[in-house]
């Protein structure tokens, strides 16, 4: 029982629209989150029922063991929550506004001192302290309402969106930290971006129209792809199609894909059945026959075709292969 | 400092964060200026006392109070940070509490720096400063309600110009609600236990007795129990329109 969020058969209905329809979810100190799923799915909705902004037609929340509604105060102090599209006071300068947010989150005017100073080293904000929060860039805003999340040490960290409008190097630093604070909290994210799933996560949901289609970790999510264990070559075109027909009769091997990769050369994808490991049999067969192969790698998975195929396609029997 | 005080704390000096507190202050005094010298005839009456600055103020307060209270929610929806404001460790009606005693404050401010007025009167005459002390606390009283209800009415819209709209539009029944203005719209068809009670709504009546130097105790009742019900329905149209 080390559960901080505890989420069960979440479901939230906005008049005839069903926004939630029984999500279950734990998430325990040390994991993060990533929870996926296509624009309007569902995710911005979970997370406001899960930090009591909203309240859920039915289901239970259990914030650290104890329900969401037996008293929403104390739960609400235990987590930090960055909501979509980082809203803050836009009249206030950073400086104010995380004093502001020390305050009524209850620090004492020391702790208040000292976690001001950590937060803002550790999220750069030094640039643009005395600055009105309206007039910073997105990236600046974004920072700003990470800043205000993270402010009080919370156990419970809950994000929607965090890298939504940054650069690369900002994404990554955001990512660095949220792996940094990752071991002492449980963390959930929200993102639309998949590579965000590999650089952070250590498991991952995805919801489609409301529903749970998946949850398990970034490592199974890839196992459910049809390019996982597939093995890459890049061959010479000229013996691309004699490559290509005998990858064919290989034992295991579903289908090869061919793709043109450059002038002289063609990239041959050889699915395997069931997920099988082809690469053994496959670098056999190139060393039986002497094929120059330029490069030979084997596939983990294609995050992106997983997910399209898992929320394009919500079937029951998906869902409910969840239990 | 309580998590109430602190939240009115930052919305007090969000008011002087833009030029909005300024230009209030200044409309407010001009306004009340003219309103008192010109139109209440303040020299002219020959009488040491305020009654043609209080007179007038409901008026102005029908027209102004709108004017600070229609941003107190919309703007929070608007801008999404209701969504971070109710998600911080404090309750639905600290919030509401908070942000109305910011309000409230500042119209308190606006109205203490009325005080040449008072040092005018003071200056020509004798008059007799209890009734003009009963006059303020009334003026704040009505200022409260009026902003109760301008409150609630910001907190159904995510458009400013609506909230002030309708908030005017309100302000004004109850100014005027012991008056056929009113009264004969519901006459018409409303029973007489109904017309009698929406008579005894109106701010000016209870406004006037108070201002004469009277502070009864059924006033300030009226005043803090419309208060309490417009925060109240505040609350309730919060939750309401939170996931809209």
């Amino acid at each position: 029982m080390d559960n901080l969020i505890e989420v069960t058969e979440l479901r939230k209905q906005f008049g005839n629209l069903v926004a939630v329809d029984g999500v279950s979810l734990a998430v325990k100190r040390g994991d993060v989150l990533g929870f996926l799923g296509p624009n309007g799915a569902g995710k911005s909705t979970t997370m406001k029922m899960i930090t009591g902004f909203l309240a859920p037609t039915s289901g239970a929340i259990k914030i650290g063991g104890r329900a969401l509604t037996d008293d929403p105060i104390a739960a609400k102090a235990r987590i930090g929550y960055l909501p979509e599209g980082a809203p803050a006071y836009g009249e206030m300068t950073p400086a104010a506004f995380l004093d502001f947010i020390g305050d009524i989150r209850g620090l004492t005017a020391m702790q208040k001192a000292q976690r001001i100073r950590e937060v803002i080293a550790k999220i750069h904000l030094e640039g643009v302290l005395n600055q009105t929060i309206e007039t910073l860039s997105k990236g600046y805003k974004r920072r700003v309402g990470l800043a205000q999340a993270i402010l009080h040490d919370p156990e419970i960290l809950i994000m929607d969106e965090p890298t939504d409008g940054l650069d690369p190097n900002q994404k990554h630093e955001v990512r660095s930290l949220i792996k940094e604070m990752a071991p002492n909290k449980a963390i959930v994210i929200s993102t639309h971006i998949l590579e965000e799933v590999d650089a952070v996560c250590t498991c991952t949901a995805i919801i489609a129209k409301g529903r749970l289609v998946f949850s398990g970790t970034p490592g199974e999510l890839e196992a459910r792809s049809r390019y996982h264990n597939a093995v890459t070559l890049t061959v010479d075109t000229s013996h691309a199609q004699a490559i290509e027909e005998a990858l064919r009769g290989l034992q295991n091997v579903e289908a090869v894909e061919r793709a043109r990769h450059g002038d002289a050369v063609v990239r041959l994808t050889a699915l395997p059945q069931n997920g099988h490991s082809i690469f053994t049999s496959v670098q056999a067969l190139t060393q039986r026959h002497g094929w120059t192969v330029a490069e030979m790698f084997v596939e983990s998975g294609h995050l992106d075709e997983v997910f399209r195929a898992i929320t394009t396609d919500t079937r029951p029997s998906l869902a409910g292969e969840q239990k | 400092m309580s998590r109430v005080g602190t939240l009115m704390g930052r919305e007090f000096r969000g008011y002087f964060a833009t030029p909005v507190a300024y230009v209030f202050i200044v409309i407010f005094l001009f306004l009340t200026g003219i309103f008192t010298f010109y139109i209440g005839n303040f020299y002219e009456r020959n009488q040491a006392d305020l009654e043609p600055f209080f007179r007038y103020l409901p008026w102005l307060y029908m027209l102004l109070i709108p004017a600070i209270s229609m941003r107190l929610w919309s703007e929070e929806r608007k801008s999404g940070t209701i969504e971070l404001l109710m998600t911080l460790p404090l309750s639905l009606a600290d919030a509401v509490i908070g942000k109305f005693l910011a309000a409230w404050a500042f119209t308190a401010l606006a109205l203490a720096l009325t005080f040449p007025l008072w040092l005018t009167v003071n200056y020509l005459g004798s008059p007799d400063n209890r009734v003009i002390a009963a006059g303020y606390i009334g003026s704040l009283l009505m200022a409260g309600g009026f902003l109760a209800i301008g409150s609630c009415i910001s907190a159904l819209t995510k458009n400013q110009v609506i909230a002030f709209v309708t908030s005017f539009v309100i302000c004004f029944a109850f100014n005027l609600s012991g008056f056929p203005i009113v009264l004969d719209f519901f006459r018409a068809w409303a029973p007489q236990a109904l017309v009698d009670a929406i008579s005894s709504f109106s701010f000016l009546t209870h406004f006037s007795s108070i201002q004469k130097g009277v502070i009864d105790l059924r006033d300030v009742v009226f005043f803090s129990s419309l208060i309490a019900f417009f925060l109240y329905a505040n609350m309730l149209a919060i939750d309401a329109k939170k996931s809209s």
